[in-house]
């Protein structure tokens, strides 16, 4: 036996964690972490609005400019692409895989039923839905500007002024923004599950963190369409 | 011609001997049967199917150190999983003579400990083979994993339980069987994934195949579709534990059951010592008449736990109110020495007495009180709790009171047969091929089983004993095949058919449970922890009655070709009803009082138990005429060597 | 009392079931959940239908035969096995939901009767200590902290029941695996396999058709024995443990 494992050829670490319910979760877990990484950082960048134009669009081009000039214009912001698109596909798929098997291993539902979990953990499936969807309005909007009739690359600041200018672009956003701020909220405390950090001392720690970084995210991130609404951004 | 009259004029026959246990000094003897024994050649182990029925203690640890020495071993059990046996439910702990504690215990302690809790109605070399090993049984356990209670050392941790005065009961909180049998299952699991062991669950055996007067196999009925199959093998391990469910209320899960081992006694397995029953003191009372088991409260309890009852009758004040002076700690008042340890039948006796004489408590003052109060003021509430926690929560959720505030209320009942198949030193029955282990057989406790020993036993048989034993049968009965069609299955199975057919055709008006109830309070009335002439003569009269009544009245509905839980409950009543009568008998014919078979017409001036060695010192092995026919008594005369006999005293 | 039964009528695994209606009078409130059962089957047998159909053995709460969904709780209110279940927790008039374990792993047999052998797959895909019989140390050889001893029993006090798989919204056998993992892998004795039992035990859950674990929580909640949910977090970290360690099987 322990022969035959030596011997039968072993898998990369990822190819045989996706094999399994609990590997994928675990590749789950860990790119939900990392885009939680950048979100932080985007976060914080974006707030940089308040002090105006030209601080926050030399913030922009700067993010350009990372590394330089060791790495060449632009090629941090291309690998950070990079590796949140590697993120973003492999927690979809996985999401996608994970949830169409577990709906398969509970065909009918109880006659009644009595859900004793929270709504964050009920709307992990949607809320994920509406992000991708709002990822890909996102990008349109405000890095490729297709959606954003009257905006020019370079001027990010007019860009996001002319974006939410228009309410129902702002309100979708906002929407979003609460759809991540559940999605982390149950999300944080079960990356922690799944990648095997918690433990009976750290259960309270981690929740409570989980719902202050999903306040925080989400109060962060509608900061910015409630100030273009209200005008402060302008 | 009275029926029962006629039961009862049994015959004696020839006296029945262990020819297996070699003579020499008790200490080598299971040495010397090891040495003795033929072995069968490693290479040819496969060759031979070993068919074990039942996967508890006995049966789980056989199964899987069969399949570990290498035969093919087909097992079954009635439950969904082999996880579920009943010995899971053991709670207090189990006996091994490891002297952790040097409180002075050794192997010969424990030896002389069975022998004299067990009345003197036990073998000497089994009881001292038990007693040895006793301590390998205990690294086994813990080699496997099982989670004993241990010390902030790190070292096992142990109690003193039921009545002996050193510590050397081990136990994991009030899960002991729990945890052994899950240790005993993983065994298994591990054999039947590498497809060592067969397992078949939710299958039932109903009838033994005797070919040749060998057991050779058995005639089994899936649950789930009824199906009725032969197996066959080279050898057949009953393990399918003890049969106090014939009086319908005990402690035993709900399915077990007596008849695979009453079917293997139909087909010349002698029967043992069927009135040897032990009623369990500590037990919740029953709460009305939809009671449908009794649920057991460890004895561990007695440890800090005190019995008490008003001293005056009829005494209805809640026990707050009833002061000091005026409560009688009966246990501790007649047996100063024990006092609240004393062993299970004379602890259950005493109870009955107080009650009789109206002192009981509770609802029909069927209860005397053990009560915590004391232990709460000397070790404080958190010390109990850790040490009774899940007992009192049990208790509570049954009853809805609070046993840290208000007494517990116990009353005795059904828990253990010490009586079953007739087996020799190497756990064979009289047919040969057929063993019994476990609670099964009839072997190692006498007249009363001392607490945590019927685990200890359970896995002695499965683990270490039968395992060499039955190698020497193999050994010498080379493997030859029966061929599937041999008359002898083919009426096994017919019969089996039959009787189903039979159960489902009468379409009476009464339910299985209905008749099983009835027969459950006339054995508990007539035979259960008091015993008289007249009132064991009544039973006999009643029974056959009720047999009758049974096949006429009887209401099975559904067919045999689905899951029909109806049809396991009737047709294991069947069963009941036949053994029923052999208890009685046997109660009858024994007339002195040992260890769990009390009669009231032999006892001390003090009321104690009188036994009568110079007439009963023998166990009694009965034979199968037929049914309603009288037995056959077959006696096995006990010698004692190493433990002399003396009356039993606790006080 | 007098209540209102619905109950889950299904013959065996090929036939479609459905809910059945049923009224019973004279219920004490010291009876167990079964115990109602029963006097319903009495009642049933003697008008000629076929009872009700439902497993059962110790009715301790320490075999793990029983399980319904009692009103869409598995065991209902109480956190105990449905034997363990007193009616007291219900009033007069009351209307009862009783369903089997739903669960792809866990087939309908007939009634509220399902087959759970998938557990016992589980178990036998590590869930154990290579030790044969008779190859033990003595008992002491190995100390084993107390803190140990008791992690190990806390998790070992699993009694296989299946609420959990019946709870969880994904029909995940998470917590029964995770259980046995945690109580085998704290323990120096399982130390020699640890690897290999949490790869080997994964591995059959998933092969057994039970879902992945989104971390719902509704099986502890469930559980009648109170395993707790960090359990499924280290059986996580010893099975990512096992797999950087390469030692990975197929
Ligand atoms: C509540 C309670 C508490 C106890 N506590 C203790 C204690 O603390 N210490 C102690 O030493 N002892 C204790 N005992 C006694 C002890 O638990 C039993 O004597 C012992 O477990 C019996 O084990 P066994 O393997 O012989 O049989 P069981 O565990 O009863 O197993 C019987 C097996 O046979 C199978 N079976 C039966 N009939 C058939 C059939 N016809 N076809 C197929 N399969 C069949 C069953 O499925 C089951 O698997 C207790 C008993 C009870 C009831
Ligand atoms: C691409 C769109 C997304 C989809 C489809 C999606 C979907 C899901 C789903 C179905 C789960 C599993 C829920 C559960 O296990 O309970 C999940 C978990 C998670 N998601 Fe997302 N999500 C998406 C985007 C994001 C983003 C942008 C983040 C970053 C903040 C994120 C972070 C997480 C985290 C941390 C988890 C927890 C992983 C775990 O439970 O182990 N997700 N996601
Ligand atoms: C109100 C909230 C948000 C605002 C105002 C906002 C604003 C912006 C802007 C202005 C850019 C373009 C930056 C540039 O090209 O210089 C951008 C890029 C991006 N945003 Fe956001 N964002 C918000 C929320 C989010 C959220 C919730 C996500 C993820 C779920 C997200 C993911 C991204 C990504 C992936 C890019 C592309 C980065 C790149 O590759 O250039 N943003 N965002
Ligand atoms: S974990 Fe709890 S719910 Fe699941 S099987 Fe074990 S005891 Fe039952
Ligand atoms: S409910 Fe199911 S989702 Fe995981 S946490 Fe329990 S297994
Ligand atoms: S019947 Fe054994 S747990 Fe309920």
């Amino acid at each position: 036996m322990a022969l035959a494992t030596r011997t039968a050829r072993s898998p990369s670490l990822i190819g045989f964690l996706w094999r399994s319910t609990v590997g994928k979760k675990a590749v789950m877990a860990a790119t939900g972490l990392i885009m939680l990484g950048y979100l932080v950082a985007h976060m914080i960048g974006n707030l940089k609005i308040f002090f105006g134009p030209g601080e926050f669009d030399s913030y922009a081009h700067w993010l350009r400019t990372i590394g330089e000039p060791v790495l060449h214009y632009e090629w941090f912001l291309w690998i950070l692409r990079v590796v949140l698109v590697a993120a973003v596909v492999l927690h979809g798929v996985a999401a996608y895989q994970l949830s169409r098997r577990d709906l398969a291993a509970r065909p009918d539902k109880y006659r009644r039923t009595r859900a004793r979990t929270s709504y964050a953990t009920r709307t992990m499936r949607w809320g994920g839905v509406i992000l991708l969807l709002f990822l890909i309005w996102h990008l349109l909007d405000l890095t490729t500007l297709d959606a954003n009739p009257n905006a020019q690359h370079g001027h990010p600041y007019a860009n996001i002024v002319a974006s939410f200018d228009r309410w129902y672009v702002a309100l979708f956003y906002i929407v979003a923004m609460l759809a991540l701020g559940l999605h982390i909220r149950h999300g944080f405390w079960s990356a922690a599950q799944t990648l095997g950090a918690n433990s009976p001392r750290r259960d309270r720690v981690l929740k409570a963190t989980a719902n202050g970084l999903a306040a925080l995210l989400t109060l962060g991130f509608v900061a910015v369409p409630i100030g273009v609404l209200t005008g402060i951004v302008s | 011609m009275h029926p029962a009259s006629d039961y009862t004029a049994y015959r004696t026959g020839t006296p029945i001997a262990d020819t297996k246990a070699p003579d020499g000094p008790i200490a080598e003897r299971w040495d010397r049967r090891r040495f003795d024994a033929k072995l069968v050649n490693p290479a040819n182990r496969r060759k031979h199917t070993v068919i074990v029925v039942g996967t508890g203690l006995a049966g789980g640890a056989a199964g899987a150190t069969l399949a570990e020495q290498g035969y093919h071993v087909v097992q079954f059990c009635y439950q969904d999983s082999p996880r579920r046996a009943h010995s899971i439910a053991a709670q207090g702990g189990i006996n091994a003579a490891k002297n952790y504690r040097n409180d002075g215990d050794s192997v010969h302690r424990l030896f002389y400990d069975t022998v004299k809790g067990g009345d003197f109605r036990a073998r000497e070399s089994n009881v001292h083979r038990l007693a040895q090993i006793s301590v390998e049984i205990i690294d086994q356990c813990v080699a496997q994993g099982v989670p004993f209670a241990r010390e902030y050392g790190g070292l096992l941790d142990t109690r003193s339980f039921g009545g002996v005065q050193v510590s050397r009961t081990f136990y994991a909180r009030g899960q002991t069987g729990q945890q052994l049998l899950l240790g005993a299952y993983q065994a298994l699991s591990r054999q039947i994934d590498a497809g060592a062991v067969e397992m078949h669950p939710r299958t039932e055996m109903l009838d033994l195949i005797v070919v040749d007067g060998r057991a050779r196999g058995i005639v089994a009925r899936d649950l789930v579709t009824g199906r009725i199959d032969t197996y066959f093998a080279d050898a057949v391990v009953l393990a399918s534990g003890g049969y106090g469910n014939v009086f319908y209320l005990s402690t035993n899960a709900k399915n077990s059951n007596a008849t695979a081992v009453w079917r293997a006694h139909r087909r010349g397995a002698l029967f043992a010592n069927p009135c040897f029953t032990q009623i369990h003191p500590t037990c919740i009372p029953r709460s009305g008449d939809h009671q449908s088991k009794l649920t057991l409260m460890s004895e561990s309890l007695r440890n800090d736990g005190r019995i008490w009852v008003p001293k005056a009758h009829g005494d209805t004040r809640p026990p707050a109110d009833i002061p000091e002076d005026e409560r009688d700690y009966y246990l501790e008042r007649i047996y100063p020495a024990f006092g609240n340890l004393v062993p299970r039948d004379i602890a259950s006796r005493a109870a009955k007495n107080v009650c009789d004489e109206g002192r009981g408590v509770g609802p029909g003052g069927q209860g005397v009180y053990l009560d915590f109060a004391d232990a709460i003021r000397r070790m404080g509430r958190d010390a109990v709790e850790a040490k009774y926690g899940n007992l009192f929560e049990m208790y509570e959720r049954i009853t809805a009171e609070d046993p840290y505030e208000v007494p517990m209320r116990i009353y005795p009942a059904i828990h253990y047969t010490m009586g079953g198949l007739w087996v020799d030193y190497d756990l064979q029955t009289t047919v040969p091929g057929l063993f019994a282990i476990g609670e099964a057989n009839f072997s190692d406790h006498g007249a009363n089983r001392l607490g945590a020993s019927a685990l200890m036993q359970g896995l002695a048989d499965g683990y270490f004993v039968l395992p060499s034993t039955i190698n020497d049968y193999l050994a010498r009965h080379p493997h030859d095949d029966v061929p599937a069609d041999h008359p002898a299955a083919a009426d096994a199975v017919a019969e089996v058919t039959a009787r189903l057919s039979r159960l489902l055709a009468v379409d009476g008006d009464r339910t299985p449970d209905s008749f099983h109830r009835e027969l459950g309070e006339l054995l508990w009335d007539e035979c259960g922890m008091a015993r008289t002439d007249e009132g064991l003569r009544k039973a006999l009269d009643r029974i056959p009655q009720l047999r009758e009544e049974f096949w006429r009245r009887l209401k099975v509905p559904g067919t045999g070709e689905e899951l029909n839980q109806s049809l396991e409950k009737a047709n294991r009543i069947v069963d009941y009803l036949e053994l029923a009568e052999l208890i009685c008998l046997d109660a009858l014919h024994r007339a002195e009082s040992c260890g769990g078979h009390f009669r009231e017409e032999s006892q001390t001036p003090e009321g104690e138990a009188a036994r009568r060695d110079d007439a009963f010192s023998y166990a009694a092995a009965w034979e199968f005429t037929g049914t309603g026919t009288p037995p056959v008594l077959h006696k096995e005369d006990l010698v004692f060597e190493y433990v002399h006999p003396t009356q039993r005293s606790y006080a | 009392m007098k209540l209102t039964l619905r109950i889950w009528r299904q013959h065996d695994a090929d036939t479609a079931g459905a809910m059945a209606t049923y009224e019973i009078d004279g219920i004490s409130e010291d009876m167990s959940f079964l115990e109602m059962l029963d006097q319903l089957n009495e009642e049933l047998i003697l008008a000629g239908d076929d009872p009700v159909a439902f497993d059962h053995d110790c009715r301790e709460g320490i075999c793990g035969a029983c399980g319904m969904v009692i009103n869409g709780q598995a065991h209902g209110p109480e956190r105990t096995t449905a034997c363990q279940l007193h009616m007291r927790h219900f009033s007069d008039g009351d209307t009862i939901d009783v369903e089997p374990w739903r669960a792809a792993a866990f087939p309908v047999v007939r009634d509220l009767v399902v087959d759970r052998s998938a557990f016992d797959r589980v178990i036998g895909a590590g869930g154990y200590v290579s030790v044969p019989t008779g190859a033990a140390p003595e008992a002491h050889a190995t100390p084993v902290p107390k803190e140990a001893a008791d992690l190990a029993f806390e998790h070992a006090a699993c009694i296989g029941c299946g609420a959990c798989v019946a709870a969880c919204p994904n029909g995940s056998a998470m917590l029964f695996t995770a259980a046995k993992v945690v109580h085998l892998n704290v323990l120096p004795q399982g130390a020699p396999e640890r690897e290999s039992r949490v790869l080997g035990m994964v591995e059959a859950m998933d092969d057994q058709g039970f879902g992945g674990c989104t971390n719902t929580g509704e099986c502890a909640t469930a559980c009648p024995k109170g395993i707790p949910l960090t359990a499924i977090a280290a059986m996580n970290r010893e099975y990512l443990r096992a797999s950087v360690k390469g030692n990975r099987r197929r």
